[in-house]
């Protein structure tokens, strides 16, 4: 891959830039499921390497979070853009050469990051912990090139129309280039107190409504059809929930900060707004649970539709815990507790991972012209995923109503640690089963690059899933 | 851009967004902006400086370019004992200047004028040094620099002060920050049924000047605003520190013997290995006692962090 950083555009055969985000999104995934199931064994073990700064809980959790948000989601998403764009705008990616360096760079600079995390170089605010220097190359190297492939890719199309995968990419790279800059601005101007602690929550909420919600569904939009060769089955409804979620996702972000003494109309404003974020889910799932119809057969049979589905079936019990948990009647219960941290895996982690994963596996195997290596191993992993995430969620679920409880009922805290313990171990336990999982599927891709079976010309690599 | 529609719709989702941009970021600005710095906000930022996570004068977030909180019971100048003692926040020479002196704008009206009238807080100067204090003679409480309305210079004000009157809470809150401590314990106690057991949530005008505010938002362990009201025992939170499995069996804190660094306070050598071994024993029940506790050196950072959490109120 690296050859080509120097070489020229026309000479880098179509694909090679997916290909490498593809394989870069792997390999974040592998690290950061691997430090997530790290600082889980930290938390059910504590005693677990102790005394050593560079290995303690504090260091490592955010490593994990930014591992897997920038490393595994973005990256992957950064390959579905690389080939989805062009192949639904019927024409080329605007410049693989500006593709590869972007991920060269996204690499590189995430790389630094999460090392200066590491060692302790934070800004001390939930999800946009890298210092301002970071923030400042991801959004100048990161960010804004993938932005300008992708819109150039549209702009460039050589159909008349847009279809709806590529408004949701075009507008979610622009959103989150937005957010970006507008969430960082405490550590560009270092503003303080209580507005550095409301955009922190603005940053954090946006970049999960405005890019890895919307990206991730614009991935089954792209899937289901594709696979199972049924057209949509609305555009309208996909209208809906494009401009929903611009409208609706875009303001709940004080409903993170119901107990900080920001403006009561705020959290009002917010808790309503979050409810509604109902409106894009529902359209969503429904709209892509109707193009379904009549191949409900490959929700078994293909892999791919398989990850797709699953991930837009474990949107609904995301999108309400998400509307519901929100509102005050539910927050004071659950905030702050662990189920808030299931319901963060949820998101990402089952919903949004789902979709990625079918992505990585559609795009690497059409864009290889490879057959998945082995089936076998893929089915593997998508049940160990599952399962494993299952498992975390129902476990962290439990810990965090236990904790809910103590809250109210005033427990002694070291009561609710003690309760909270054997989940803590079933979580470790499920994460675990996803961190292998992974690696079989890291072993899987690379084995199909090596060995898959050549797809001839003219075929796709799901038609012939169970071809020998 | 081939159909007309498209432009309605880069039009309409410019709007959508800029107006989601009004009602979320603009309009709260205007409250927000418009909080009033209260004594607790005053001491905070005071007492943490610029800023306690990142920064370029403290690039690996060592606790450098922070001020010291001073419990002051002689007049510095005069050397008469004061009426009350009082706490003075001592920035020497080349320490970057508190937010509220340097954006004077961010302690609220009212604070703010009394702060640059009465307190002369633009007068403060990096190069040479300030003291401040707060004054609460008034209504409203303001920020007062000392250097300039008493003449009191960090170096006079650190001269007759004895080493337990120092507290590193600025350099304190950086460790906090860098260690992570804000993954398991928020600072912020809810509105809803916290009362009881954490103390009273934080009003507005709590947190002004303050960065960052490293509210949390996972709770693995208790919420830590008022520790220092529940709990003011240095002794126990040096053990807990240590090992918090010293003094609660069952407790998930990481330790954090490593920030006692290389040397106890009598400049003896800890022996970590040695330590835990006998630690172990202890636990295996071959010894009836755990070895006892180094007691943190004067500028080690497990010092640092303990002025911190004590200095929570
Ligand atoms: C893995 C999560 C975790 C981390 C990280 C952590 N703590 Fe704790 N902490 C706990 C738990 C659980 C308790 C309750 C049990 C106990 O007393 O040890 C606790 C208790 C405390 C208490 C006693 C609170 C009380 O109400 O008496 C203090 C003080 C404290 N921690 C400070 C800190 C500081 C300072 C740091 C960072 C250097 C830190 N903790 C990091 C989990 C954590
Ligand atoms: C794609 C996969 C994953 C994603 C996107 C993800 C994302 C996240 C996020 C966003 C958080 C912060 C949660 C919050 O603050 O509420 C988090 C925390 C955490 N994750 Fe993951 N995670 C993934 C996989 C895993 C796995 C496999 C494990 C293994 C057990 C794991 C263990 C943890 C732990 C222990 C925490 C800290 C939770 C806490 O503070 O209580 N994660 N993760």
């Amino acid at each position: 891959m690296l050859k080509y950083l120097f070489a020229k555009n026309e000479d880098i055969p179509a694909g090679s830039a997916a290909i490498f985000w593809g394989f870069s999104s792997i390999v974040w995934f592998v690290i950061g499921t691997g430090l997530g199931s790290f600082n889980a064994a930290k938390l059910a073990f504590p005693d677990f390497v102790t005394g050593n700064e560079m290995f303690a809980f504090g260091h490592m959790r955010q490593v994990h979070v930014h591992a897997v948000i920038f490393g595994w989601i973005s990256m992957a998403f950064g390959m579905a853009m690389m080939y989805i764009t062009p192949a639904l705008g019927n024409t080329k990616l605007w410049s693989e050469k500006l593709g590869i360096w972007n991920a060269f760079l996204w690499n590189v600079g995430l790389s630094l990051g999460l090392t200066l995390l590491w060692i302790g170089m934070t800004s001390g605010r939930e999800y946009s912990d890298f210092p301002w220097f970071i923030d400042l190359y991801i959004a100048v190297f990161m960010a804004v090139p993938l932005a300008i492939n992708v819109w150039m890719t549209v702009l460039t199309r050589r159909t008349q129309g847009i279809y709806t995968t590529n408004w949701f990419f075009a507008a979610g790279v622009f959103m989150v280039a937005i957010v970006f800059i507008v969430g960082n601005l405490p550590e560009w101007f270092h503003l303080t107190g209580l507005t550095e602690a409301y955009l922190t929550w603005w940053f954090a909420h946006n970049v999960l409504g405005l890019w890895i919600t919307p990206v991730a569904a614009a991935i089954a939009y792209y899937t289901i059809p594709k696979v199972t060769g049924n057209p949509l089955y609305s555009h309208r409804i996909g209208h809906l929930h494009f401009w929903s979620v611009v409208v609706f996702y875009s303001t709940p972000a004080a409903h993170h900060l119901m107990s900080a003494p920001l403006p009561e109309w705020l959290k009002s404003f917010a808790s309503v707004e979050g409810v509604l974020i109902l409106v894009p889910a529902i359209a969503f799932v429904s709209n892509i649970m109707l193009t379904m119809q009549g191949k409900w057969n490959m929700f078994v049979e293909n892999l791919e539709v398989r990850f797709t589905i699953t991930g837009v079936l474990l949107a609904i019990p995301l999108n309400m815990q998400g509307g519901f948990q929100q509102t005050r009647a539910i927050n004071w219960y659950v905030h702050g507790t662990g189920w808030i941290v299931a319901h963060a895996h949820l998101a990402l982690l089952g919903f949004s991972t789902f979709l990625e994963g079918a992505a990585v596996y559609l795009g690497l195997q059409t864009l290889m012209k490879r057959k998945l290596y082995s089936l076998t191993l893929g089915n593997m992993h998508f049940w160990m995923l599952l399962i494993g995430f299952s498992i975390y969620w129902t476990s962290m679920t439990i810990a965090g109503l236990i904790q809910g409880a103590g809250k109210i009922y005033e427990v002694p805290y070291i009561d609710v640690v003690i309760a909270e313990h054997p989940y803590m171990i079933a979580r470790w336990l499920g994460g675990t089963m996803v961190f292998i999982s992974n690696v079989i599927w890291l072993y899987n891709m690379w084995m199909t690059a090596r060995e898959g079976t050549v797809v001839p010309a003219g075929r796709l690599p799901h038609e012939i899933a169970y071809e020998r | 851009m081939a159909f007309r529609e498209y432009k309605v719709g880069a039009r309409m989702f410019g709007f959508s967004l800029g107006t989601s941009m009004c009602i979320t970021l603009l309009f709260p600005s205007f409250d927000i902006a418009a909080s009033v710095s209260t004594d607790v906000a005053l001491d905070k930022q005071l007492s943490a400086g610029w800023d306690a996570g990142f920064q370029l004068k403290d690039p690996l977030l060592l606790g450098w370019n922070k001020p010291l909180k001073v419990l002051v019971k002689n007049d510095p100048v005069t050397n008469q004992p004061l009426a009350e003692p009082i706490y003075a926040y001592v920035y020497k020479p080349g320490t970057s200047m508190p937010n509220g002196a340097t954006h004077t704008d961010s302690l609220g009206e009212g604070v703010k004028q009394l702060s640059i009238e009465q307190g002369k807080v633009k007068e403060a100067k990096e190069a040479s040094g300030a003291v401040f204090l707060i004054n609460k003679s008034g209504k409203l409480p303001y920020m007062e620099n000392a250097s300039a309305t008493r003449g009191w210079t960090p170096g006079d004000v650190l001269k007759g002060v004895a080493d337990e009157d120092i507290s590193h809470v600025g350099a304190g809150k950086t460790m906090f920050v860098r260690e992570g401590c804000w993954w398991c314990h928020t600072l912020l106690p809810e509105q809803t049924q916290d009362w009881q057991v954490f103390g009273a949530p934080p009003m507005l005008g709590d947190f002004n000047g303050e960065s960052p505010t490293a509210f949390g938002s996972d709770r693995k362990g208790p919420d830590l605003l008022h520790v220092g009201s529940r709990n003011a025992s240095r002794e126990w939170m040096m053990l807990h520190f240590f090992n918090p499995r010293l003094v609660q069996p069952h407790s998930i804190m990481p330790r954090f013997d490593y920030l006692w660094g290389d040397k106890d306070a009598s400049g003896q050598k800890i022996d970590f290995d040695k330590w835990r071994a006998e630690y172990n024993d202890y636990r295996e029940g071959k010894n009836p006692s755990p070895p006892d506790v180094p007691v943190p050196a004067k500028d080690s950072e497990a010092r640092k962090l303990i002025d911190f959490i004590l200095s929570l109120k």
